[in-house]
């Protein structure tokens, strides 16, 4: 493998500037691994032409699985031919994304041997993504991989892989531990996380505080939010200290406070709490000074997802507010009456915001029986036009007597 | 399938991530007092029980060779006992308990070439999808924009010089596999023709009910061409979407003419003063101009720019444009307003301005 690299005029510009290269990076694996050599071939003569050369993933996977596996091949096999598959494996990374080393290069070792040496870390979803491969290394990859005690994320219509926040480990506004959380629920669904029985994808983002660092309430069906019930908890004598330092309490906090529930007189900093709407703003400008409170727990929202198909939808509150204990029993129980509703009822590729969007949020309600609750509108009905579902008719009451 | 079924392992799921965490963050496991940006890029965590970790912010490219993450391990064991993690935005993240490792390690990320930053009011690294690398139905390249735009914008990565953090990202087509929608700067790839049908192959290729049904404008009908049969597109409705080709390969939307980049702006996902809010139509169409995408880098730097000057502290793109009204935005970024931003899909009637609370 001693050849020469491809001639890439237009991707050596992008080893220029101070940022991290990833033209440099394809060329370090592409010393070793032929299949990357052609994929810095291939991308240049897009970038020549201003078109992808990748055609519609195939169906291929691991023995037993239905997802974790996205068959790619390219369009110009016989100008690139060490790409004609280039295979790319989702593997579900550990809770938080800490690592050890030695777990990280065996992975590298594997991925060595095995395919092209290119990878993210991480993809969108939050596994570790290894791209480039030839489907007969798809078993021996999965072999080496749970030997090492790592396993598959998902794709297609299953359980995507769940992702969080660091949340307690190195948080101080994690208001439930979301690390064990999304272990929990990642283990607990192994089956729907592996082979795909629903209508389309259903991803789960847990995230310790309302500045959601995982983007739950833009990208996952199920959005876990943690927040707190009670009272902001004030150390007035650090509020104080922020102020000699030179933080303009009335300004930067107060006056930008949502709620306008905040009062500073110059010494002491009042909140009414029964209007904080939990918005983490004074708590991010003063950490030392305020923290979430004690009583804590999580909303969960539900129904986020890009536009495709019938256009971006945010996540809208379910639970306002729930404890997050191991095992979760009222969460997984909630969770698995939307699936067996949206199972039966839901139109292929229509996901869970879709599909409430569909039937009403009302009706959904109820078909998953939760109580409706003034927390999951931002306000009440503006259109008079209400289904109503049952009415009396003359001489009914008197029949009843 | 010639080997003898052997007992495989399957359904283990991801390993426990409690191994892998350094030991000053399992002692001090859900114990976090307060933190402090000691810089950009460095971070301070104190515990109750006054035990401190610093972490060092490196940024890193999504893309990455398995010879960089071997560099990166290099470090992780010389500085950090074998420990690091990574961010939700692909930055690379070293936790330690000793204050004086904080220069050197900086220093030896600098020789591998990633810089420190990203924290506070700050630019952090772009959070991206494949592009041209790896997908079927890119309207763009992802990591070439992403090269170029942080080139220009690493300023804002290494300093803390922002009103408030502006969170960039870029999806290579409207299937958002970056769900890009909530930025505060969204570069986001489109095509801009109807589908070219594949006659010949369509009815081999694909289901036709299916191909019919993705289509949210209802485009697609069904039809016969030369004996076979196959699906007409009503061109007058078709926006582009590229649904019919995600279920069906015969229906290509990628073309090296029409397809380019658009820009949204203001969107944000903390709960943070202001709710959640979706990214707005800034720029709807700039050309695809590779290797490095000059006018899109110039667009951005110029967004940021505009809100580095006039925006109040604390104020996200979106905040910032929401207190001034778009009339100003459009005034004071230059860019010109037209049809293309006015929406005309479901819902469409509550973007219109339905007050008389006007600027001028
Ligand atoms: S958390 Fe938000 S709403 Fe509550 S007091 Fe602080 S700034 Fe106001
Ligand atoms: S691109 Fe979208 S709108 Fe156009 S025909 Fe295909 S599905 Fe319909």
């Amino acid at each position: 493998m001693a050849d020469e690299l491809p001639k890439t005029p237009m991707l050596d510009e992008l080893e220029k500037g101070p940022w991290p290269s990833f033209v440099s990076e394809i060329k370090m694996a592409a010393k070793r691994s032929p299949a990357s050599k052609d994929l810095l071939g291939i991308l240049e003569r897009s970038y020549q032409e201003k078109i992808g050369h990748w055609k519609h993933g195939g169906i291929v996977g691991v023995l037993g699985y239905g997802g974790g596996v996205i068959g790619r091949y390219c369009d110009v096999p016989q100008d690139f031919p060490n790409v004609a598959h280039f295979h790319t494996i989702r593997v579900n990374q550990p809770a938080g994304w800490y690592y050890k080393t030695d777990a990280l290069r065996k992975i590298c070792d594997i991925w060595e041997k095995r395919g092209s040496g290119m990878t993210n870390m991480h993809g969108s979803t939050g596994d570790i993504i290894l791209l480039g491969t030839s489907t007969d290394q798809l078993e021996p990859i999965f072999e080496e991989l749970t030997a090492i005690g790592f396993d598959l994320g998902g794709s297609g219509s299953d359980v995507r892989t769940p992702s969080c926040c660091l949340g307690k480990s190195r948080c101080e506004w994690a208001c439930y531990d979301t690390m064990a959380a999304c272990h929990d629920f990642t283990k607990n669904y192994q089956d729907e996380l592996h082979r795909p029985a629903f209508p389309y994808k259903f991803k789960f983002k847990f995230s310790g505080c309302p500045n959601d660092c995982v983007a739950s309430v833009a990208r996952a069906d199920m959005s876990i939010i943690g927040t707190w019930r009670d009272n902001i908890r004030i150390d007035q004598k650090a509020v104080g200290d922020y102020a000699s330092a030179g933080v303009d309490v009335t300004k930067e906090i107060v006056n930008l406070c949502p709620a306008k529930c905040m009062d500073w007189d110059g010494k002491m900093l009042k909140i009414d709490n029964s209007t904080c709407r939990r918005c983490m703003h004074c708590i991010n400008v003063m950490p030392k000074a305020l923290r979430p409170g004690k009583d804590t727990g999580a909303c969960i929202l539900i129904g986020s997802k890009a536009p495709i198909v019938e256009g971006a939808l945010l996540s809208s509150v379910i639970v306002p507010f729930i404890k997050m204990e191991p095992p979760y029993q009222e969460i997984r129980d909630l969770v698995e009456r939307i699936w067996d509703l949206w199972c039966d009822e839901g139109k292929n590729r229509e996901r869970i915001g879709e599909f409430i969007q569909r039937v009403g949020l009302g009706n959904f309600l109820e078909m998953i029986e939760v109580e409706p609750a003034a927390q999951m509108v931002a306000h009440p009905r503006e259109n008079p036009y209400v289904f109503y579902e049952e009415y009396f008719e003359e001489g009914e009451e008197e029949a009843e007597n | 399938m010639a080997d003898a079924p052997k007992k495989r392992t399957t359904d283990i799921g991801p390993p426990h991530y409690e191994q892998f965490l350094p030991p000053a963050i399992k002692k001090n496991y859900g114990q976090w007092k307060y933190h402090e940006i000691l810089r950009a890029g460095v971070m301070k965590h104190v515990a109750e029980n006054g035990d401190a970790v610093y972490t060092v912010r490196a940024g890193g490219s999504r893309l990455m060779s398995i010879d960089k993450i071997r560099m990166i391990c290099d470090l992780a064991d010389k500085y950090a006992d074998g420990h690091l993690r990574f961010t939700s935005r692909h930055n690379i993240e070293f936790m330690f308990t000793d204050e004086k490792k904080i220069d050197t390690l900086i220093a030896d990320l600098k020789k591998i070439g990633h810089p420190v930053g990203g924290t506070g009011p700050s630019i952090t690294s772009i959070v991206h999808t494949q592009g041209w690398v790896h997908c079927h139905s890119a309207a763009t390249d992802a990591s070439g924009i992403v090269k170029s735009v942080m080139d220009a914008v690493i300023g804002h990565f290494e300093n803390m010089d922002l009103p408030a953090k502006c969170r960039i990202a870029l999806a290579c087509c409207l299937n958002m596999c970056g769900a890009v929608h909530c930025s505060d700067i969204a570069i986001l790839g489109i095509h801009r023709r109807p589908p070219k049908i594949n006659h010949d192959l369509l009815h081999k290729t694909c289901e036709i009910p299916n191909v019919v049904s993705a289509c949210p404008t209802a485009a697609i009908k069904p039809t016969t061409v030369n004996g076979k049969p196959s699906v007409t597109v009503d061109e007058e409705r078709c926006m582009f979407c590229a649904n019919c080709y995600t279920v069906c390969p015969s229906m290509t939307l990628n073309n090296p003419l029409n397809d380019g980049v658009s820009i949204w702006i203001g969107g944000k996902v903390s709960n943070a003063r202001h709710e959640p809010m979706f990214s707005k139509l800034a720029i709807p169409y700039i050309e695809n101009n590779p290797p490095r995408w000059p006018e899109v880098v110039e667009a951005v730097v110029n967004i940021i720019d505009v809100w580095k000057n006039n925006a109040r502290k604390y104020e996200r793109i979106g905040e910032w444009i929401e207190r001034i009204g778009w009339p100003n935005f459009f005034k004071l970024s230059g860019i010109e307003f037209g049809k293309m931003h006015i929406d005309d899909f479901k819902h469409a009637g509550l973007t219109f301005k339905r007050s008389a609370q006007l600027t001028y």
